[in-house]
C-alpha cells in the first residue's frame, strides 16, 4: 500500500507540472496532503513491543509498569514486581474471565493458564474484550491472540478443554499441578484459579480439584437476568467449599406440556460482568500481592448498588469427601495457627510504657475477659443449657449404606453389559 | 413431582433406585454404581418394551461407562422421528447429573445449550439433585429425556425445523 501511495504522490506531482492552468492547482494540493495524510496512516502499522526483563518504576511514557509500580511509593503494595512470580488459572474466558484476563494480563502477572471449550460468536459481542472478526474462533486461542499483543511478558497457556469430562479433568488437574513454571514455590503449580464459568456442573468440577489440590480459589459469577453478580472466596478446610451449601432446589413440578420455551437464553450486560470482573481481579491482586483485605463473599446488586459480604464456614456434613479432609487438616493445624496468630499480635503490640493515664480516680481497669468465661472453648453448634435436639445432629444417611456394605453383587459388569446389548437389539 | 403425569410418575416408580454414591474417578465403587446404572437401565427398557413405550437405545461407548451412545425417537402424527443421543458421565456424578446430547438438532431450537444439550434446568436437575444418588442415567432419560422431547418435537415439526426422513428424502427427488 505504501508503494502505491508514493506513486500515487509522484503522479500528482508530474500532472500538477503539466497543468497550464495555475487556477487548479489549490485542489490538486488539497488531494497531495490527503494522500501524504494516508501515507502516514499506512506507516503506523501496529508495533509490536518487545519483552521487558525489569519491571522499572521510571515515569517515562515508554515504560508499561510506570503507574503500577507506582503503588509501591504509594505505601499500597511493598513489593509489586512480585507478581511476576505469580501463576493464575482461569476456568471459563467468557464475559467475566476473558475481561480478568486481560486486567491481570496489563497488570503484569507472570503466567496466565485459560481453560474453555467454546468458540467466539457474535453473540458475545455485547461484552467486553472479544472483536467482531475473531468469531468462530476458539475462545482461548483468540484470548492469547490479544492477550500477547497487549503484554509479551506474560506466559499464557491455553487449554482448550471442557473441565467435567474424565479426561478434561485429567488434564485439567495435572496442568494445575505443574510446577515447572516456580519451582521453589509450596502447594501446587499455581497461586490462585479463578472460576469465571457459567453452569453449576464446571463450578463443582473446579471446586472437585481445588478440594484435591488444597487450592485456594476464587469463584465468580453474574446473575442469568445480567443485574447481580457475586464473587467467592473459597479455601479448602477453612471457608465452606462449593458443595458445602448446595443451591437451594426446588421442584416445581412442572407439567411437561407447559415447558417454556423461551428458557435458555440467559440476560447478559457488559456492565455487570466488567463491574463483577473487576472486583475479582482486585481481589486477586490483594492476594497476591499481601495489600488490604480478601472479600470472602461479595455480592453485587446492581439495581440497587448494595454490595453484601458474609462469611461462610465449612460445612462438617459436607457431600464432598475431598472437603472433609481438608477441614479435618485444618482443624489439626489450629494450634499451630493459634501460636502464629499470638506471636504476631505480641510483635505488633506496642510495648507497654506505663500506665496510659497518670491519675486513675475511679480505679477503673481493663480485665482480660478470656480469664473469667473460663473455657470459652464451646462449638457454634453447641446448644444453651436446659435445650436438647430432637432430631438427631448429623444427617444419618451416610451411615445408612454402611451396614449393608458388603453388597454381594455376583452379577458381572460384562454380563450386564450383554444383557442390555441383547435387549437392545431384541 | 406433583404436576407431573401419572405414566410417568407410575413408570418412575418401577425403575429400581440406586444407592452407591460413585463416580468415574472412584475405582471399584463406580464398577458397582456402573451394574447399578445397568440393572436399572435393563429393567426400564424391558418395562418400556413390554408397554409398548420402546423410545431408546444406549449403550456404554467406552469400557470404564463414562460416555454413552444410542438412539431415541418420538412419535408425533403418526411419524417417527429419530436422532442420535449421547453424552458423557461428569466426574461430579452423581452430585451433577449427566449433559444429555443431541447433536443432531444442534442450533434448530432455544431449548438448547450449545454442542446439543438439551435444556433440563427447569424440570429436571431440582429432581435430580433432591434424589442424588438414588437416581441414575435410566431416571435421567425417564424424568429429563423423555419430557424434553415431548414437549419440544412437536414444535420442530410444526414449525418446520426438522422433516421426517421420508419427506425429506422426497423432496430432495423432486
Amino acid at each position: 500500500m505504501e508503494v502505491e501511495l508514493k506513486e500515487m504522490l509522484s503522479d500528482l506531482q508530474s500532472l500538477k507540472q503539466s497543468l497550464p492552468d495555475p487556477s487548479l492547482h489549490d485542489s490538486l494540493d488539497k488531494i497531495q496532503s490527503r494522500v501524504e495524510h494516508l501515507a502516514d496512516l499506512a506507516k503506523a502499522a501496529p508495533v509490536r513491543r518487545s519483552k521487558v526483563k525489569d519491571m522499572s518504576a521510571e515515569v517515562v511514557d515508554s515504560n508499561p509498569y510506570s503507574r503500577l509500580m507506582a503503588l509501591q511509593r504509594m505505601g499500597i503494595v511493598e513489593n509489586y514486581e512480585r507478581i511476576r512470580e505469580f501463576s493464575v488459572a482461569i476456568v471459563g474466558i467468557g464475559g467475566v474471565g476473558s475481561v480478568a484476563a486481560e486486567m491481570l494480563t496489563r497488570c503484569g502477572i507472570g503466567r496466565l493458564l485459560l481453560y474453555d471449550y467454546d468458540k467466539v460468536e457474535l453473540a458475545n459481542m455485547n461484552r467486553l474484550f472479544f472483536r467482531p472478526d475473531q468469531a468462530s474462533m476458539t475462545k482461548t486461542d483468540a484470548a492469547v491472540q490479544t492477550l500477547s499483543d497487549i503484554n509479551p511478558d506474560v506466559v499464557l497457556e491455553s487449554y482448550t478443554l471442557n473441565i467435567t469430562t474424565v479426561e478434561g479433568f485429567d488434564t485439567f488437574m495435572s496442568s494445575l499441578k505443574d510446577k515447572s513454571f516456580c519451582p521453589v514455590k509450596q502447594g501446587s503449580g499455581v497461586d490462585l484459579v479463578l472460576s469465571c464459568v457459567d453452569n453449576y456442573e464446571a463450578r463443582m468440577a473446579v471446586n472437585q480439584a481445588c478440594n484435591e489440590l488444597s487450592q485456594t480459589w476464587l469463584e465468580s459469577g453474574v446473575s442469568e437476568d445480567a443485574v447481580s453478580g457475586h464473587i467467592q472466596l473459597l479455601i479448602p478446610g477453612e471457608t465452606a467449599c462449593f458443595a458445602c451449601a448446595p443451591p437451594l432446589v426446588v421442584a416445581s413440578g412442572v407439567d411437561e406440556r407447559t415447558l417454556k420455551r423461551e428458557g435458555v437464553c440467559a440476560a447478559s450486560l457488559p456492565t455487570t460482568m466488567g463491574v463483577v470482573a473487576g472486583l475479582l481481579v482486585q481481589n486477586t491482586l490483594k492476594f497476591l500481592l499481601g495489600f488490604g483485605q480478601v472479600s470472602p463473599y461479595l455480592g453485587y446488586n446492581s439495581l440497587k448498588d448494595f454490595f453484601p459480604t458474609m462469611q461462610m464456614k465449612p460445612n462438617p456434613q459436607c457431600s464432598n469427601g475431598a472437603c472433609l479432609k481438608r477441614q479435618e487438616e485444618y482443624m489439626l493445624a489450629k494450634p499451630a495457627r493459634d501460636a502464629a496468630a499470638k506471636a504476631k499480635m505480641e510483635a505488633e503490640a506496642p510495648s507497654e510504657e506505663g500506665p496510659l493515664h497518670d491519675d486513675n480516680e475511679w480505679n477503673i481497669s481493663v480485665v482480660d475477659d478470656c480469664e473469667l468465661g473460663g473455657p470459652e472453648t464451646k462449638s457454634s453448634d453447641a446448644l444453651p443449657e436446659g435445650l436438647t435436639r430432637e432430631l438427631p445432629s448429623a444427617d444419618e444417611f451416610n451411615n445408612l449404606s454402611a451396614p449393608g456394605a458388603p453388597v454381594t453383587d455376583i452379577d458381572d459388569l460384562e454380563d450386564l453389559r450383554r444383557q442390555l446389548e441383547a435387549i437392545n437389539s431384541a | 413431582m406433583e404436576g407431573w403425569d401419572p405414566n410417568t410418575k407410575s413408570t418412575l416408580t418401577q425403575i429400581p433406585l440406586l444407592t452407591t454414591k460413585a463416580g468415574p474417578r472412584d475405582g471399584a465403587a463406580w464398577t458397582l454404581r456402573l451394574k447399578e446404572e445397568y440393572k436399572a437401565l435393563i429393567a426400564y427398557t424391558q418395562m418400556n418394551k413390554s408397554n409398548d413405550n420402546d423410545w431408546f437405545r444406549i449403550s456404554a461407548a467406552n469400557p470404564e461407562g463414562t460416555r454413552w451412545t444410542g438412539k431415541c425417537w418420538y412419535v408425533y402424527n403418526l411419524l417417527k422421528y429419530e436422532f442420535d443421543l449421547q453424552f458423557d458421565i461428569p466426574i461430579t456424578y452423581p452430585s451433577t447429573a449427566p449433559e444429555l446430547e443431541l447433536p443432531q438438532l444442534d442450533g434448530k431450537t432455544q431449548k438448547m445449550y450449545r454442542g446439543g444439550k438439551i435444556c433440563l434446568t427447569v424440570h429436571f436437575k431440582p429432581l435430580w439433585a433432591k434424589n442424588c444418588p438414588r437416581f441414575g442415567i435410566a431416571h435421567a432419560l425417564c424424568l429429563g429425556l423423555a419430557p424434553w422431547l415431548a414437549a419440544e418435537v412437536p414444535i420442530l415439526v410444526d414449525s418446520g425445523m426438522i422433516k421426517h426422513k421420508d419427506d425429506a428424502t422426497t423432496s430432495t427427488e423432486s
